[in-house]
C-alpha cells in the first residue's frame, strides 16, 4: 500500500514506572490504519487493548507513558507532542468513543452544551451555528426529535441513546480516526446491533478510519476490515477478518476463534484456552503465550518471537517461521 | 418542582414546631417564671395576679400553642432583665451578627474554593502541600486563640486595626449597617478573618477532596478526549460537579458559624446576638434565651430548605425526579 496511513503505530511501548520496579504495559506494539478502515483489536481482559487506545490519543494516566516507539497520524508525529498540542488533536483529528455511556457524558451539562463545547472549540463556530450543527449531528445519529433532545440531559436519555450522543460527540469535528473502546460492551444485547451498524455506516458515510476495541468477535466479524489481537501487552496477531477467522495463524487466536460457532454469529467470546494471561510482571520468558500454547516448542520457552508475515497477515508465533524459513 | 417545594417547606413547618417546643419546655424547666420576675416586696395577691395573666395556670398544651402562635408573630415576651421587648433586643442585635457572619463566609468561599481546586490539581507539589498542612493547623486552632493572636498582632502590637466594637454604623431602616463607614469596615476585618479562617480551611479541604474524586471520573477522562482544555475541564466541568457539596455545607454552616460568633463576639467585643445571648445566661434571662434558640433554628432551616431547592436547580437529576 502507497497510501498514507491515517494512524501508524510504530514498536509502541508503554511503562508503568512503580514502586517495585517499571511495568511494561504495552511493548513492540506495531499496526496501521488506512483512511476509511475499521480495525478491530481483541485480546483477553487486560492484553493492553485499552492501553494501545489511550496511549495514542496521549490519555495515558500518569506515571504511565510512552517510553519507545513512534505514533503517525496522517504521517506526523502525534506521541512527542505536549498536552496542550494533543487538545488539539483529541476530538477534532481522533474522536473518541468510551464504553460506558452512562458515564461518558458530565450530568450537569445538557448534551446540547456537550456537543457546542466540542464543535466550538475546534471548528470555531458561532454559538448558533454551532447549535445547529449539534442539531444535525443528533439527527445523523438517529435520535427523535433532534431539536428538543438536544437540551435534554444524559439522564434523561436510555444507554443505547446515550452511546448515540457519545457517537454524535466523536464525529462532532469531523475526524479522520475514531478510537472506539468497546463501544457496545455496557449496552442491552439487544441493541449492541444497531449501535455498531450505525458506527460502521456512519464511519462509512465519512470515510473515517476506526480502531474498534471489542470483546465480541461477532462485532468484528461483521464490522471491520482487519484485525489485530493483543496477548500480554504485544500484538500477536494481525490480519484480514475473514482470512484470520477462518485460519488463524497465531494459536492463541485459534483458541480466541474456536468458540464462534459461526461466522457473524452475535456470541460474547469465550476463552477456551486453559489457565489465563499472566501478570504483566511476570510474563515468562521466550514466547509469553508459551505455558498455555498446546504446540509449545523448545524455542518458544527462550526466543521472542517477533510479528512476521504468515498467512495473508502477520503473527508472532514460530510456527510460522519454521514454515516459512528453510 | 411545586411539589417537591411544598415538601420541603411542610418539613421546615415541623422541624419549627419541634425547636419551639424545646424552647417552650426551657420556659418550664428553668424554674418558676414568677418566682423569677417579682421581687422580695411582692403579696401573694400580686403573684397569683403575674401568674393568671401570663397564663400560667392554663394547661400545657394550650400554654404551648400560645407561645407557638406568639412567636409565629415575633412576640417572644419581654426581657426579665430590662423589661424590653424580645424582639426588639434581637432585632437591634441581629445585623451586626449577620453582617458578621455574612462577611465570614463570603471570604471563606472566595479564599476556600481557588484553594482547594489548587490543591487538587497541583497534588504533590510543594505549595500544595504546605498549604495542606496549614489547613490542619487551620482546623485545629480554636477560634478565640485566632481571635487573641490577630488583636495582639494588628491591634496591640502593630496598632493598625481596631480591638473591639463595631466601629461607626448607619441606620438603613431598623437594620444598622457597619458596611458603609471607613472605620465600620476595618472593624469588621479582624473579627471576619477570625470567624472565616475555619471555614476557609473545612471548604479548601472539601473542595480538594471532591475535585481529586471528580478528576477521575469517566466523564472528565471522556471530556479530556473530546479536546477540552485542561482549565476548563477543572474549573467547569469538574468544579460544578464538587459545587454541591460545598454549597450544603456553606450553608449548613452559617448556621454554626452564628452559633461560633458567639466566641468571636465576646473576644472582639462585638455587639451582636451572641453577645446579648451571653448576657442573657448570666442573668438567666429566659424569653431572651429562648428566642435566640427559635431565631438561630429558624435560620437553619431556612437555610436548609434555601439548600435543598437549589440543588434542585443545580442538579438536572433531582429537577426531573421531583417533577
Ligand atoms: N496504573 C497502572 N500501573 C500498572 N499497570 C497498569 C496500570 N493501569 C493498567 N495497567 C495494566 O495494563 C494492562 C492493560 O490494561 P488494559 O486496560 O489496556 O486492558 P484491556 O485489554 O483493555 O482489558 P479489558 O478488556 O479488561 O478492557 C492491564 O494488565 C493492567 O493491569
Ligand atoms: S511461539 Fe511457540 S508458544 Fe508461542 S504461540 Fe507459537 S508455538 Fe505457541
Ligand atoms: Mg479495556
Amino acid at each position: 500500500m502507497t497510501q498514507t496511513p491515517i494512524l501508524d503505530v510504530k514498536a509502541l511501548r508503554v511503562e508503568f514506572p512503580g514502586r517495585h520496579g517499571t511495568v511494561t504495559a504495552l511493548a513492540d506494539v506495531s499496526f496501521s490504519i488506512q483512511p476509511g478502515e475499521i480495525l478491530g483489536v481483541v485480546g483477553e481482559s487486560g492484553a493492553g487493548k485499552s492501553m494501545a487506545g489511550l496511549a495514542v490519543q496521549g490519555l495515558l494516566e500518569p506515571p504511565g507513558r510512552v517510553s519507545g516507539g513512534e505514533v503517525r497520524l496522517d504521517g506526523r508525529r502525534i506521541d512527542t507532542l505536549t498536552d496542550g498540542e494533543m487538545e488539539k488533536v483529541r476530538g477534532k483529528e481522533i474522536g473518541a468513543i468510551f464504553q460506558d455511556p452512562l458515564t461518558s457524558l458530565n450530568p450537569l451539562f445538557s448534551v446540547g452544551q456537550q456537543l457546542v463545547e466540542t464543535i466550538r472549540l475546534h471548528l470555531g463556530l458561532d454559538r448558533k451555528t454551532a447549535r445547529a450543527r449539534a442539531i444535525a449531528l443528533l439527527t445523523e445519529v438517529g435520535i427523535p426529535a433532534p431539536d428538543v433532545r438536544v437540551d435534554h440531559y444524559p439522564h434523561q436519555f436510555s444507554g443505547g441513546m446515550r452511546q448515540r450522543v457519545v457517537i454524535a460527540l466523536a464525529l462532532a469535528a469531523r475526524p479522520k480516526l475514531i478510537i472506539a473502546d468497546e463501544p457496545t460492551t455496557a449496552l442491552d444485547v439487544s441493541i449492541q446491533a444497531q449501535i455498531t451498524a450505525l458506527l460502521r455506516k456512519l464511519c462509512d458515510d465519512h470515510g473515517t478510519a476506526v480502531m474498534l476495541v471489542t470483546h465480541d468477535m461477532g462485532v468484528i466479524a461483521e464490522t471491520a476490515d482487519r484485525v489485530a489481537v493483543m496477548y500480554a501487552g504485544r500484538l500477536v496477531e494481525v490480519g484480514p477478518v475473514a482470512e484470520v477467522i477462518a485460519n488463524p495463524q497465531h494459536p492463541y487466536t485459534a483458541g480466541l476463534m474456536g468458540s464462534i460457532p459461526a461466522l457473524g454469529a452475535r456470541v460474547p467470546m469465550l476463552t477456551q484456552i486453559d489457565g489465563s494471561m499472566p501478570r504483566l510482571d511476570a510474563i515468562p520468558a521466550g514466547c509469553a503465550f508459551n505455558p498455555r500454547c498446546p504446540k509449545v516448542m523448545d524455542r518458544c520457552r527462550v526466543e521472542r518471537p517477533e510479528l512476521m508475515p504468515s498467512g495473508s497477515g502477520q503473527s508472532a508465533c514460530w510456527l510460522k517461521a519454521m514454515e516459512t524459513t528453510p | 418542582m411545586l411539589v417537591f417545594i411544598i415538601k420541603r417547606l411542610l418539613n421546615a413547618v415541623m422541624v419549627m414546631l419541634v425547636v419551639a417546643f424545646l424552647a417552650f419546655l426551657i420556659f418550664r424547666v428553668a424554674g418558676d417564671p414568677v418566682e423569677l420576675m417579682v421581687n422580695e416586696m411582692s403579696t401573694q395577691d400580686d403573684r397569683d395576679r403575674l401568674r393568671e395573666s401570663l397564663g400560667l395556670n392554663d394547661s400545657f398544651i394550650t400554654q404551648y400553642v400560645r407561645f407557638v402562635v406568639n412567636a409565629a408573630q415575633g412576640n417572644f415576651g419581654i426581657s426579665f432583665r430590662n423589661g424590653q421587648e424580645v424582639l426588639g433586643l434581637i432585632a437591634e442585635r441581629f445585623p451586626a451578627t449577620m453582617e458578621l457572619v455574612l462577611v465570614a463566609t463570603i471570604l471563606s468561599l472566595l479564599i476556600g474554593v481557588p484553594l482547594g481546586v489548587l490543591t487538587a490539581i497541583h497534588r504533590g507539589r510543594w505549595h500544595s502541600e504546605t498549604l495542606q498542612f496549614l489547613s490542619i493547623v487551620g482546623v485545629s486552632l480554636p477560634s478565640f486563640v485566632v481571635g487573641i493572636l490577630l488583636i495582639l498582632v494588628f491591634s496591640v502590637t502593630l496598632g493598625i486595626m481596631p480591638a473591639f466594637g463595631r466601629g461607626e454604623v448607619v441606620q438603613l431602616g431598623w437594620w444598622s449597617t457597619g458596611l458603609l463607614t471607613h472605620s465600620g469596615r476595618i472593624a469588621l476585618v479582624l473579627p471576619a478573618i477570625s470567624l472565616s479562617l475555619y471555614q476557609i480551611t473545612l471548604i479548601m479541604r472539601l473542595v480538594r477532596a471532591e475535585m481529586m474524586e471528580v478528576m477521575r471520573s469517566d466523564f472528565i477522562k471522556f471530556a479530556r478526549a473530546r479536546g477540552v482544555p485542561r482549565w476548563r475541564i477543572q474549573f467547569r466541568h469538574a468544579l460544578k460537579n464538587c459545587l454541591m457539596p460545598v454549597i450544603t455545607m456553606t450553608a449548613m454552616n452559617v448556621g454554626a458559624l452564628i452559633a461560633f460568633a458567639l466566641i468571636t463576639e465576646t473576644v472582639f467585643q462585638w455587639p451582636g446576638m451572641g453577645m446579648l445571648f451571653i448576657q442573657a445566661v448570666t442573668f438567666i434571662d429566659i424569653p431572651v434565651m429562648s428566642a435566640y434558640l427559635c431565631i438561630i433554628s429558624f435560620i437553619f432551616v431556612v437555610l436548609n430548605t434555601i439548600v435543598d431547592i437549589t440543588y434542585a436547580l443545580i442538579d438536572p437529576r433531582l429537577r426531573n425526579a421531583t417533577r
